[in-house]
């Protein structure tokens, strides 16, 4: 899909920095070969990128040093639903009851909506089987996890990420 | 003395993920249809892949290959569920239609 908005170069020069020193730091092995290889697989990196109009729905900085907070709570929401659905999973009588929820979201960003659906797959028990607008199509396995996403907590969470 | 301690909460995290990763595949076998499955595996991609990194993390210590243990981490958490999304939109979109309000007592 072509992208009205062009990218501009030191959007792409600095990506492109950014993964040739890691790459760098990773590989460990220093020889003309592999560092050709690195420099391609970087460029063809950064070509897909831009195709996939990634210099467009960029977020702002500042909203990546916001993400830890998010972790940490998404964690212990990971945890506490894991062992939900463990149980139910190793129960004899499997109490499930899935259910479709259809959730509106405030969220205007596309990343924005990426991250919540993410967020809502990443902890077992719900996981978003479509997007559109700005209504969510969630399956649920248990009137709990239902209960954790009706609270809309999550979203409340990720657009504390894009104020300003 | 504090690297027995490691080591034994190493171990914890190590056996934890690998009976939640049981968990799942039991999960998986046992529900009765495509999108519940889905639920049980997510439990094997999210829950066991961070206990069994955090664990492989205590072992390496402050290395390189920590550093590397938590980029692995980090782009599995976030490609897993892509990969769930794609799954079930595919399931979605082909016609599989989640009979969510009703019970199923088949299991």
């Amino acid at each position: 899909m072509p992208s009205p908005y062009t990218a501009k170069s030191w959007q792409l020069a600095s990506l492109l920095i950014l993964l040739f020193g890691i790459w760098v730091l990773w590989s460990g092995i220093y020889k003309p070969l592999l560092f050709g290889l690195g420099l391609f697989s970087c460029f063809l990196s950064v070509w897909l990128a831009k195709r996939l109009g990634f210099f467009h729905h960029g977020i702002p900085l500042r909203s990546l040093f916001r993400l830890p907070k998010l972790w940490v709570w998404l964690l212990l929401q990971v945890i506490k639903s894991s062992i939900d659905v463990a149980r139910v999973v190793l129960s004899p009588s499997l109490p499930i009851q899935p259910k479709l929820v259809e959730l509106t979201t405030d969220e205007h960003s596309e990343t924005g909506k990426v991250i919540l659906g993410n967020s809502i797959t990443l902890s077992p028990g719900t996981v978003t089987i479509d997007v559109h607008e700005d209504r969510l199509l969630v399956h649920c396995l248990t009137k709990d996890s239902e209960a954790d996403l009706r609270s809309g907590e999550l979203d409340a969470r990720i657009a504390q990420l894009e104020l300003g | 003395m504090i690297e027995t301690v490691v080591d034994i909460l190493s171990w914890f995290l190590l056996c934890t993920g690998g009976i939640f990763v049981l968990i799942g595949g039991i999960g998986t076998l046992r529900l009765p249809d495509f999108y519940t499955r889905l639920h049980a595996a997510s439990l094997t991609e999210t829950m066991a892949t961070i206990l069994i990194l955090v664990g492989m993390i205590l072992q390496a210590g402050l290395t390189l290959a920590t550093i590397k243990l938590l980029t692995i981490m980090a782009f599995l958490l976030l490609t897993a569920p892509t990969a769930s999304y794609a799954l079930a939109n595919a399931a979605l979109q082909s016609g599989n239609s989640p009979n969510a309000q009703q019970r199923d007592d088949q299991t």
